[in-house]
């Protein structure tokens, strides 16, 4: 099989690679573009370690396919912060300790984003149930939950 | 270490809760994990895993692989010698089977290609031909006489008669006079207990990088918990010296013991070595199901008598553990933290191993003490149903407390099981009404916590500011909490200090993060040699005064001199004495090597109300509180994150998680969907009460938190269920469909 040029935005910057016909999206991110932010957790859908954004649309990459990104504009964690400047979802993540080992941690920061653009005030049942295609293993998900509420609020007041 | 031997007790950083140093890493995609590490000229790794349970490994037949263009090495244990000392030769046929498969998914040969294309396409073409044997993958079956046998020559020595060869270990514990005891009794509760293998769990599988010149040195990236354990199983399975192969901790994606051994490292050295370059080799989520290290499943006698007015006469367990393909010692642990949580006269608990047709179990989170724990409380529970009694006040009446001889054995100190139970039951949560096919549940938890042996160096910067050079992969904040200590001793600010976890060659032995020992035993290496450069600096203060080192006591991130008669001298601050230390004799560090005793044991008491949904067998979690005493809570969020994380990962064990093997001895749901860990829409808030007893063995009282939690939920979720359809529930997890059936036998 021949490999395929795509032609794409990433993160806002134009980006050209090749891949495999039957290559993810998200092993050409980590593989081939070196962004390695997005995880891979199981590779099947069921975990969200690898939440990306497609054209406005949150999707797991690894159920994606890299030649299914030509022409699309594809955001990741990489992108969620403005240079130094962190996204209000990334600074409460931090101040309310909401990551423990943090793998989990970029796919669920651009799960909430989605949320919060679709949705600026949530109620926390709307927040569990939107991250529940996000597994996080430490945490018990508590903290995250406020996290996002915390960076909702802020964001309101913005 | 005494508590008081500097008789400190207010704080300035310690319970405070600053970020985290490599939070900023974590929330932008920087951190760098196990896989996601590159290296010139890096070939892809791949594992042939076995489809059967057992089989005689007849022949392998690798030459198809090896000629397909990208393949630059295939590998079978051929390429490994035969380790003489059992231990390393257990671990590298868990790593890479010789002879004969043990398991569903365990490894036959691996490849190293161009590409994961190419690789794949290799694994297709090694021809294995395998001779099926019997298999067995449940612990009561395995015990039998005419039970196949797992592995030949490892039965315990004096085996009992009824037994097989697949029980490797006994234990026993306990004192008193048992029939007494049970004599004193006005009720006996005997009851039976099971509890499926579950998965840490952890959302990064295994990964590693591994490069070996030609000139023998290597070089290891991995996430694990224990990398220095890495580099010497590694070093012993590859014919190494331990100071040629260095070993580089990732960060690491969730551990929970399951990655304190190895699984792929040694194939990935191997494979490295043969073809001449650096080899990444990740397990997909299939893998790390199949063949890294679940917990043991559990069989469980309880027999506990009681008084009617609520006191234990005596209690006694009977613990059958499986823990796979090969010999394991966790029933170790859940016979001895069994009745922890009592003060009793008589009591005695007995503890099976046996080897069973599965992958060989691996630690998880407190090993071995959730199943016993939840076979004991759960029979505690039923005796306070049965004589009318408050769950409570009986465990308060029966509680160790500081002068109890624990039933394992040791008599405890300063220990807040008695502040614990008493907290819940002053407890808003545990005066809350119920509802219809409501239930509230409670359980007590307890872990022993391990110190270990630890070396922490304290180099001192000359702007003043601090690096801590520790050895242990950090797993839920520790960086945060080891320069928190660092700047609590030196009295400067937190911000001032930088922990890193240095690589095998950067730092003596350190051992593995587990037993809930980071913050106690590194916590306590770090004050230790933050102390010993506090002495440096007042002497070099003294050198430049004039006067005796003796004169200088250090305060606040200042020498000082200890009186008029020392001398009228401004206090000199740490930036000082850092910029004058090239003059004053050199660079200026503290350093600290210590096989730390004094864990100080923990206990927590959960509590959980839920209701069971009578038409589908549903429970769903409605309010959770964790009670537990941490010693001193240095960073009490992340102390917090240990308690609601430990507690989910427990309500996930009782309620859906569990391996499921079919009649043909492979594991049916190895993946997410199919292993089902609690999601956010499963949970409530998970409400955290910190108690702190000191821990004598620490200068600032800390204990290990992170095990203890994962102790009380299976119980306390239990005996929720069990007071909330009426019917006494014997088996994890309790999923819908087994609730269900429970109800139906009801009528």
């Amino acid at each position: 099989m021949k490999n395929i040029h795509v032609s794409t935005t990433v993160n806002g910057d134009p980006t050209e690679f090749i891949c495999a016909p039957d290559e993810s999206l998200l092993d050409v991110l980590r593989d081939r573009l070196r962004l390695t932010g997005s995880k891979e957790g199981c590779g099947s859908g069921d975990c969200g370690a690898c939440s990306v954004m497609v054209d406005g649309r949150l999707v797991c990459s690894c159920l994606v396919l890299g030649a299914e990104a030509e022409g699309a504009k594809i955001e990741t964690i990489e992108g969620m912060a403005k240079g130094d400047d962190l996204h209000p979802l990334q600074q409460h993540f931090i101040d309310g300790a909401a990551l423990q080992c943090g793998i989990c941690t970029p796919g669920i920061l651009v799960a909430a984003k989605a949320l919060l653009e679709k949705n600026p005030n949530p109620t926390d049942t709307e927040v569990r149930y939107w991250l529940a295609g996000n597994l996080c293993r430490c945490t018990g998900y508590d903290k995250i939950i406020k996290a996002v509420q915390a960076a909702a609020a802020e964001m309101r007041g913005a | 270490m005494a508590l008081d031997e500097n008789g400190k007790r207010t704080f300035n950083i310690i319970g405070t809760r600053p970020p985290r140093p490599d939070g900023i890493d974590k929330v932008t995609g920087r951190a760098m994990y196990g896989a996601d590490a590159t290296a010139p000229g890096m070939l892809t790794g791949h594992i042939l895993r076995s489809p059967h349970a057992h089989a005689k490994i007849k022949s392998i037949d690798t030459s198809a692989a090896e000629a397909l263009s990208g393949v630059k090495a295939v590998i079978t244990s051929a390429d490994f010698g035969v380790p003489e000392d059992d231990y390393t030769r257990d671990v590298q046929d868990n790593c890479m089977a010789r002879e004969k498969v043990l398991y569903d998914g365990h490894a036959v040969a691996a490849v190293a290609a161009i590409n994961a294309g190419v690789a794949k396409q290799a694994l297709k073409l090694i021809k294995v031909e395998y001779e099926i044997l019997p298999h067995v993958t449940d612990v009561d079956a395995a015990m039998k006489p005419d039970a196949p046998i797992v592995l030949a020559g490892y039965a315990m020595d004096g085996l009992p008669k009824g037994m097989s060869e697949n029980v490797t270990h006994h234990f026993e514990f306990g004192h008193g006079d048992m029939d007494a005891g049970f004599a004193k009794a006005d009720k006996i509760v005997e009851r039976s207990f099971t509890t499926a293998a579950t998965h840490q769990g952890y959302i990064e599988p295994h990964a590693c990088l591994a490069t070996m010149g030609g000139d023998g040195k290597g070089e290891l990236w991995v996430c694990t918990q224990g990398h220095y354990h890495v580099r010497g199983v590694c070093a012993d399975i590859l014919g190494m010296d331990a100071s040629q192969l260095r070993v580089t901790a990732s960060e690491i994606g969730g551990g929970f013991g399951g990655k304190t051994t190895v699984f792929i490292e040694p194939v990935a050295l191997a494979l490295a070595r043969k073809s001449g370059r650096p080899v990444k080799l990740v397990m997909n989520r299939e893998e790390v199901f199949r063949a890294s290290g679940p917990t043991v499943s559990s069989s469980t006698d309880v027999k506990i008598g009681m008084t009617k007015d609520g006191r234990i006469t005596a209690a006694h367990a009977t613990l059958r553990y499986q823990g796979g393909a090969f010999p394991s010692g966790t029933v170790q642990f859940g016979a001895q933290s069994a009745f922890a949580a009592y003060d009793l006269d008589a009591v005695q608990t007995i503890g099976w191993n046996v080897m069973t047709n599965r992958p060989k179990e691996a630690a998880y989170r407190a090993p071995g003490a959730p199943m016993a724990i939840y076979a004991v409380e759960s029979v505690v529970d039923e005796l306070c149903q049965e004589l009318g009694l408050d769950p409570l006040d009986v465990r308060l009446k029966n509680a160790a407390r500081k002068g109890t001889k624990s039933a394992y054995g040791p008599t405890f100190d300063d220990i807040g099981l008695e502040a614990t139970l008493e907290a819940a039951k002053a407890h808003p949560h545990y005066a809350a009404p119920l509802g219809p096919n409501q239930g509230r549940g409670l359980s007590c938890g307890f872990w022993f916590n391990f110190g270990g042996n630890t070396c922490v160096t304290m180099n001192l910067n000359f702007d003043g500011t601090v690096g801590i050079t520790e050895g242990n992969p950090d797993i839920g904040g520790s960086r945060a909490s080891i320069s928190m200590m660092a700047a609590e001793e030196l009295g400067i600010s937190y911000d001032k200090v930088r922990t890193i976890v240095a690589d095998t060659n950067s730092l003596g032995h350190n051992d593995i993060t587990d037993g809930s020992r980071v913050t106690f035993a590194v916590g306590l290496a770090t004050i230790k040699a933050a102390r010993e450069a506090i002495k440096v600096m007042c002497a070099r203060a003294a050198k430049i005064w004039d006067i005796d080192a003796d004169a200088v006591y250090w305060e606040d991130g200042f020498a000082k001199p200890s009186g008029p008669n020392a001398g009228a001298f401004e206090p000199m601050s740490i930036e000082e004495i850092a910029a004058s230390s090239p003059n004053t004799g050199g660079p200026i560090a503290g350093h600290h090597e210590v096989n730390a005793d004094g864990a100080g044991v923990s206990f927590g008491v959960h509590l959980v109300d839920l209701e069971v949904d009578p038409e589908t067998g549903a429970t769903t979690v409605l309010r959770y509180t964790v009670f537990q005493d941490a010693g001193k809570a240095v960073h009490p969020d992340y102390v917090e994150g240990q308690m609601q994380g430990g507690a989910v990962q427990g309500i996930g064990w009782a309620l859906n998680e569990e391996y499921i093997y079919g009649q043909d001895g492979r594991l049916q749901n190895p993946g997410l969907l199919d292993y089902r860990i609690p999601v956010a829409s499963d949970l409530p808030d998970i409400d955290t009460v910190i108690l702190e007893i000191p821990n004598p063995g620490h200068p600032y009282g800390v204990r290990g938190v992170g095990e203890t939690p994962i102790v009380p939920p299976l119980a306390a979720i239990s005996n929720a269920v069990s007071r909330s359809i009426g019917l006494r529930m014997s088996a994890l997890p309790m999923s819908p469909p087994k609730i269900l059936k429970a109800l139906k036998s009801k009528g």
